[in-house]
């Protein structure tokens, strides 16, 4: 193929649709239909929602999943145009960084099931008796779970611009605008992808968990796969409960496959490495899409649009022009922004005080701190179990590739699978045979988030260098020193990374699997989830703040204090290569 | 281009100084009283150490930096940010892995709002210009180095700047790879093919300044200034072999030892505890001492030709040869190197014995080592932070040289077994970990 070919297609030859046009068309045209039927749902007066109440009936369900698809497609996409815009702007503004970044940090540990209370009266009062209010509520409560990490990915990428790309762009006069679709943004792109796909996978267990909300006497029921299952527990229908779960199989089977697997293929161009790695990542998908020709030769004024848009010679206003390499700024306006920030947050702080303390006294504190210490506990207990399993199990399977191979998506699947789907199973047998639920729920905390921990010592101890482990033979390493000295300092990296995942997601976790019900049943666990929960059910919001507030305070110290630390230490020590 | 008649000044350089803050809060002068004309129709070349500020000098004309004081005009304009006219080729090529190689080469006209067919055309016969036809649709990670640097030469190329700036283009290629480039590129520059007026180099090394450029000039180091202008009258294309060739370099050679030796008697990089040291490896040091002890040099080398021998840049025969006489195993002069009575006698020593002599050399001759010992001993602990000597040598140069300094002072004492260093702690002490 000559260079004409590719940039000129000749029309005739071009235009001819092939068989991959036919493939590619009807999936685009279905996609397209999907995307307007579950549009018009969302237009519905909420009163909508009592006549046409969500049913038990299987054939529903595609059409439920199809919606709770929507909200999270529209939370993806909301997540990243926070994520560049956020992002940039911590990244290029010295001033605006100092507010930005702590703020994210602290954002991060929200539990965001805990947010919902608020949103949920929030949005509804921005659009009363409308279905679109309550949809937008879960929407922005899957963008809570899914912006903070892509956010922090984007922003550590555009410091981290190699320094001579920089200098290149600016020596060849690239515009502010230019250079961030040119530079700022493919540079970023790969973490950005992959952070996506992590939030994506945790976004499934809020997304089910929004669906259906109680909020003091208000209940909405958004017709959607979680609602299905809430009213499954209502009616105490098992078999329900496993359509669902096969539902929600599928769906993320699809989604993996049809959106993300393509991305990925598409975005291995991006990784910045000089050399041709071995694999590429492959996707059957995006071949297809490859392969025609019609469709192909119709998405060149898309192509062309693209790059005019990146090309726009956009002037970018001065304030937020402050160069991260010119001369320090005036101090003067350092001073009045640092003490603007700082009444901001004695005035909130202020607010936050007296809103609180009108209904709550030291004893309430005292005692929410006293659940959040046991949950503190529940999680460190689950942490510890599920280390003393995971990890030797995922080392087993790390060193043995062809299994790897066919284990790693396996558990990348589990951990995105979204588990409180799962949950009135086990709440089944904690009925059946009458277990203490301040035991037993407990395992639910961390069904859905254990999975991290396994597919990341999977991945460290595939990674692992043969020639160490050749060579710890050679000495006749074996038994604990063996462990001890060779592979859990060399997993150990990966184990942390897939450990914060998995604490943090417990404790957002604690908030559902605290407190359950099947039927009338109710168990309760003790615990800051279960308090959380139950102010938020009794619309009792000056509690439902202090709940988060405390584990806000636990989450960030127990970050600050414990895994920060180790993983500092693995990335200085235990990096190997 | 080779319009000599034109004779206008491209670029006029007049007293530039720069300082950069130093760890201590003061400035370390890195540039001083730089004066640089370049005329149409030239290729001039900048050489010198690392460190003699060169790189800092392309920076500035490149409008990446800007001068502490001094005057920087290109075609009569003060440089402010990156002038027009004026386009970079970098060490590391500076590809971007995410487009194409036309797309590469366009960026730059993309950049100046050039219509999309002309930029096509341009880009075009830029990349068959520079020999890269048919390479238009990989991407760099497919290209072997050498490749991917004509991509480099191309994107520079296709904006028509009156001025290229190379900084260091060859020396992250392999020896062959970089030599046909040079070739090439000189066989365009006097067939006038190239769409420029002249060409400003950084190079450090000398072969190179010599084979290509028609004036060169020399930087010394501490702070970087011009110590020589040289012309290189020789017609293109240049032999190696040729006499007049090899005398040239091996004159800018003893010229670049001697600002060496001038230094010599107040110790090198600063005097006393503010001595800055290079990072050469103890193993390094033995090696070579033992390659000069033995035949057919006998003690007594050549530079150029220790050069070819150990296949090394001119720029790392320096810092070795500056590491031995530092440490009085041995004396440059002239261009040359020779061994010292003490070298000899470490040529010829066992493991232990050398260790022995290389900590008593390390003592008397290296300020700051003394000054390490004698507060470890003095405190009854015996251990004292690496930041208490840090912030002393931060008082003398930048944080970067007192960072290779303290790494360097670590690994020659670890090797003489003068004091230990916990890296995890940042700590010197005195017991040894057996």
């Amino acid at each position: 193929m000559t260079l004409d070919d590719i940039l000129n297609p000749r029309l005739g030859q071009a235009l001819r649709p092939n068989i991959w046009d036919a493939v590619a068309l009807i999936l685009v045209i279905g996609a397209m239909v999907l995307l307007v039927y579950g549009g018009e749902q969302t237009t519905l007066p909420l009163s909508a929602l009592d006549t046409s109440p969500v049913s038990l009936d299987p054939a529903n369900l595609p059409a439920y999943a199809l919606r709770t698809t929507m909200r999270m497609l529209l939370a993806i996409v909301c997540s990243i145009i926070f994520t560049l815009v956020y992002a940039t702007l911590a990244a290029k503004s010295r001033r605006a960084e100092m507010v930005l970044i702590p703020l994210l940090d602290i954002l991060q540990s929200v539990p965001i099931l805990g947010f919902l209370t608020f949103t949920v009266v929030f949005f509804l009062n921005l659009f009363p008796g409308q279905v679109f209010g309550a949809e937008l509520a879960s929407v922005f409560a899957i963008f809570t779970s899914q912006a903070w990490n892509m956010t922090f990915s984007m922003y550590q990428s555009i410091r981290n611009v190699p320094k001579d790309l920089d200098d290149a762009a600016l020596s060849f006069h690239l515009s502010a605008w230019q250079r961030f679709w040119r530079l700022d943004v493919p540079f970023a792109m790969p973490g950005l992808i992959w952070n996506t796909m992590m939030s994506m996978s945790g976004g499934w267990f809020f997304v089910v968990a929004s669906e259906a909300i109680t909020v003091g006497n208000t209940t909405v029921t958004l017709p959607g796969v979680g609602s299905y299952v809430a009213l499954g527990i209502q009616q105490r229908n098992l078999p329900a409960i496993g359509y669902a779960i096969l539902t929600m199989l599928l769906v993320i089977i699809a989604y993996d496959q049809l959106l993300f697997r393509p991305v990925v293929a598409w975005a291995d161009k991006f990784r910045f490495e000089q050399t041709a790695s071995a694999t590429e990542p492959t996707s059957w998908m995006l071949d297809l899409f490859r392969r025609t020709r019609a469709l192909r030769a119709l998405t060149y004024p898309f192509a062309a649009l693209n790059r005019a848009f990146s090309n726009l010679h956009l002037a970018i206003p001065e304030s937020l022009k402050i160069p991260v390499r010119s001369a320090p700024s005036s101090r003067t306006i350092d001073a009045i922004w640092l003490a603007l920030i700082v009444a901001g947050t004695g005035y909130a702080g202020w607010k936050a005080y007296q809103y609180m303390s009108a209904t709550l006294g030291l004893s309430d504190i005292l005692s929410a701190a006293g659940f959040g210490l046991i949950t503190l506990s529940r999680v460190v207990v689950l942490i510890t179990l599920a280390t003393l399993i995971w990890v030797p199990v995922g080392v087993w399977i790390g060193l043995r590739p062809k299994l790897a191979e066919r284990v790693q998506p396996v558990a990348q699947f589990l951990a995105a699978f979204p588990a409180n789907l799962a949950f009135p199973v086990f709440v089944v047998i904690i009925v059946r045979y009458g277990l203490d639920p301040n035991i037993w729920l407990s395992p639910l905390m961390i069904l859905g988030t254990q999975w991290y921990i396994l597919f990341n010592v999977i991945a460290g101890a595939s990674a692992f260098p043969t020639d160490l482990r050749e060579a710890a033979g050679s000495f006749h390493l074996k038994g604990w020193r063996w462990w001890i000295k060779a592979i859990l300092p060399g997993i150990f990296p990966y184990y942390v990374t897939g450990a914060i995942t998995a604490s943090g997601g417990s404790w957002n976790a604690s908030i559902v699997a605290e407190v359950a019900s099947w039927g009338d049943t109710h168990l309760t666990a003790k615990g800051l989830g279960a308090y959380i929960a139950l102010a938020t059910e009794a619309g009792d919001f000056p509690r439902v703040v202090l709940g988060i507030t405390v584990m806000c305070i636990l989450v960030t110290l127990f970050n600050r204090l414990i895994w920060r630390p180790l993983y500092a230490f693995g990335e200085r020590r235990l990096r190997l290569g | 281009m080779l319009d000599i008649a034109k004779n206008s000044n491209l670029l006029e350089i007049r007293s530039v100084c720069r300082s950069f803050p130093k760890g201590s809060g003061e400035e370390l002068l890195v540039l001083e009283k730089v004066d640089l004309t370049i005329l149409s129709g030239e290729i001039v070349g900048l050489l010198g150490r690392s460190g003699s500020g060169k790189s800092t000098l392309l920076r500035i004309i490149a409008g990446l930096i800007t001068p502490s004081s001094g005057d920087a005009k290109c075609r009569g304009e003060t440089i402010a940010g990156p002038p027009n006219g004026v386009s970079m080729v970098f060490q590391s090529f500076a590809l971007f892995p995410w487009l194409t190689v036309l797309q590469n080469v366009e960026l730059g006209l993309e950049a100046l709002g050039v219509e999309s067919d002309e930029r096509r055309k341009r880009a075009l016969a830029a990349i068959d210009l520079i020999g890269l036809d048919g390479f238009e649709s990989a991407y760099p990670k497919e290209l072997s180095g050498g490749m991917r640097q004509r991509v480099g030469f191309a994107r520079a190329l296709v904006v028509h700047p009156d001025l290229l700036l190379m900084d260091e283009p060859f020396s992250a290629l392999d020896v062959l790879t970089a030599e046909t480039l040079r070739t090439d590129l000189i066989d365009l520059w006097i067939e006038g093919r190239l769409p420029i007026k002249s060409v400003l180099m950084v190079t450090h090394n000398i072969e190179e300044a010599v084979l290509m450029c028609d004036r060169i000039l020399v930087f010394s180091s501490n702070p970087g200034r011009v110590a020589a202008e040289i012309r290189v009258d020789l017609p293109h294309p240049r032999n190696r072999l040729d006499p007049t060739f090899r005398q040239l370099v091996d004159t800018i050679y003893a010229r670049m030892t001697q600002r060496a030796e001038v230094r010599m008697p107040q110790g090198i990089h600063g005097t006393g505890v503010g001595m800055a040291l290079s990072h050469v490896s103890s193993n390094v040091l033995s090696g070579l001492i033992e390659t000069l002890a033995g035949p057919p040099y006998n003690g007594h080398v050549d530079l150029p030709v220790l050069a070819n021998h150990l296949q090394l840049e001119a720029d790392d025969i320096f810092h070795l040869g500056e590491s031995l006489q530092l440490l009085r195993f041995a004396q440059l002069s002239e261009g040359d190197l020779v061994l010292t009575e003490a070298g000899k006698r470490f040529a010829n020593l066992e493991t232990d014995a050398r260790k022995k002599l290389f900590a008593e050399h390390l003592m008397s001759y290296v300020p700051v080592m003394g000054l390490i010992r004698r507060v470890l001993d003095e405190r009854p602990s015996h251990t004292a932070p690496a930041a208490r000597f840090r912030n002393e040598l931060e008082d003398y140069m930048s944080e970067d040289r007192a960072d290779e300094t303290l790494k360097t002072i670590v690994s020659w004492a670890r090797y003489a077994e003068l004091f230990a260093y916990d890296e995890q702690s940042e700590t010197f002490s005195l017991e040894n970990p057996h």
